[in-house]
């Protein structure tokens, strides 16, 4: 007998009405998706996206090479080499990072006892041709000091949790 | 002699170019409106790049598909390779010939209107098992054969169905069951006919080998059934069929069920005015149902199909046909005219 009333109920298609009636209601929910160029979400101020090597405000730079960050990269992406400058003081001369590389686990800033190398938050950057995903210490400076404002106020946002 | 001439050349050949371009536009919107409805019921947001809120996708996947190149199968029958989605378009468009847009507006309005859409509809078959067959590829001929015994299966259903049509209208022209359907929604063939309007659109479904039953297709089994080998324009033609055919399911629907192009209220207002906007607005329910389908069931079971078809619809509609004609001869509902 229920067997009778089952299969007499199936044929209503009560089912199906109740599944398309709750895709209808999905229909005129509001949509989640991010228009990804006109609209982006918020960054943490712990991002880490592309690198760049900060100076102090006198315009010397912070790294003083002790290759702490070369040591500590995972993958090895950091080459630096190191030389004497003639006021004394001890300084890269070259200082490099392998995008390709780079894990992006942020250990190089960690290690940095001057904070000099930092990670910004930019992520939206491409090469164009092969050889240029090697950033070469003029090239991290640059963005370094192009982005400062942006780089300062991220670690002062973060300072109070290290 | 010049004057049938001049009407078959210049008459006919406009209506004909007017089908054929208005299914083709329909169509490539068609493939943008399905995108965009099943996105939203997915809460994200569709196609939006391409024109203001991607309008011109459609043109863009045009371009894409008339650009890549066909890539013809080792060891494939190379005739048979390219004749196949020829006849699944072909078949769908010939279809269009008897469907009456508007009282009077038909390119042809043949007395035996329900028996041709019945040949061309299956007429299509052909077409997916030469496809399959002709890919020369496991998967294509394994898809090719779950497609042509789902759709025999379904024909039956649907002939069924339109039996019941048949027996309420008295009449095979497309016109004149619209014709006997006047008089507001109380006499529209989906009330007397209720069974045998839901199996038959269920049953186009099927026949269009559209989700639910695109087991023909199967991504997650067979790549992509009959037409994975296909590449480029013959991709786009069976395409084009496949959507050809599943809006002459939605009009047919419309047609037989729904009462055409007559008005749902019956009286002098304006609303109440037959005309051809509510043909497709009917029309476009059923497509909007197609999608909304889509985006709501998951796939059948080939067994489930093969059950669906013949132990429920079938017994359904022959119980349903003594029925309808029972109502018809003693003449009981209010739905006679």
């Amino acid at each position: 007998m229920t067997k009778i009333f089952k299969y007499l109920k199936s044929l209503t298609l009560n089912e199906i009405r109740k599944g398309m009636v709750m895709t209808q209601k999905y229909f005129f929910k509001r949509k989640f998706t991010v228009r990804y160029p006109e609209e982006k979400t918020p960054k943490s101020p712990r991002f880490r996206g592309l690198h760049a090597l900060r100076r102090y405000p006198n315009g010397e730079e912070r790294c003083i090479a002790c290759k702490l960050c070369e040591a500590v990269c995972p993958a090895a992406a950091i080459t630096i080499d190191s030389d004497v400058r003639e006021d004394g003081s001890r300084r890269t001369t070259k200082y490099e990072i392998d995008l390709f590389k780079c894990i992006y686990c942020g250990f190089c800033e960690e290690s940095c006892p001057v904070d000099s190398i930092v990670e910004t938050d930019i992520h939206e950057y491409h090469f164009e041709s092969k050889g240029k995903n090697v950033m070469t210490k003029e090239q991290l400076l640059a963005v370094g000091d192009m982005y400062e404002e942006q780089i300062a106020e991220s670690k002062q946002q973060d300072a109070k949790y290290r | 002699m010049i004057e049938t001439l001049n009407f078959l050349i210049f008459d006919n050949l406009i209506y004909i170019l007017a089908i054929v371009l208005g299914v083709i536009l329909t169509v490539a919107y068609l493939t943008y409106f399905e995108r965009k409805v099943i996105a939203f019921m997915h809460v994200r947001m569709g196609p939006n790049r391409v024109g203001p809120w991607g309008l011109l996708q459609p043109f863009a996947d045009v371009v894409k598909l008339l650009t890549k190149e066909i890539i013809f199968p080792k060891n494939a029958n190379k005739f048979l390779f390219l004749i196949a989605p020829i006849i699944t378009l072909a078949t769908a468009f010939a279809a269009w010939a008897v469907v009456p847009f508007a009282d009077g507006m038909v390119l042809a309005d043949i007395n035996a209107g329900l028996v041709y859409i019945l040949a061309m509809t299956s007429l299509g078959v052909y077409g997916v098992i030469i496809a399959g067959w002709a890919s020369n590829s496991k998967y294509a001929l394994l898809g090719a054969l779950r497609s042509a015994a789902q759709i025999v299966s379904y024909e039956i259903a649907m002939g069924f169905a339109l039996v019941g049509v048949l027996v309420a209208a008295g009449t095979l022209n497309l016109s004149d069951i619209v014709r006997a359907q006047e008089g507001g929604i109380v006499h529209w063939y989906m009330w007397p006919l209720l069974p045998l309007f839901v199996i038959y659109y269920i049953s186009g479904v099927a026949e269009t080998n559209r989700a639910p039953f695109d087991v023909a297709e199967g991504e997650s089994e067979i790549v992509a059934g009959f037409h994975v080998e296909y590449s480029g324009a013959a991709f786009a033609l069976f395409f084009l069929g496949e959507y050809a055919n599943m809006i002459i399911i939605s009009a047919l629907t419309a047609i037989m069920f729904l009462g055409g192009w007559y008005s749902p209220v019956s009286g002098d207002s304006w609303i109440a005015q037959p005309s051809i906007f509510w043909f497709l607005a009917k029309t476009s329910i059923f497509l909007y149902a197609f999608f909304w389908l889509r985006a709501t069931l998951p796939r059948f079971r080939y067994d489930q199909i093969m059950r669906l078809g013949w132990k429920v619809f079938i017994p359904i509609t022959i119980a349903w046909i003594m029925v309808v004609a029972v109502l018809k001869v003693y003449n009981i509902g209010p739905w006679w005219n």
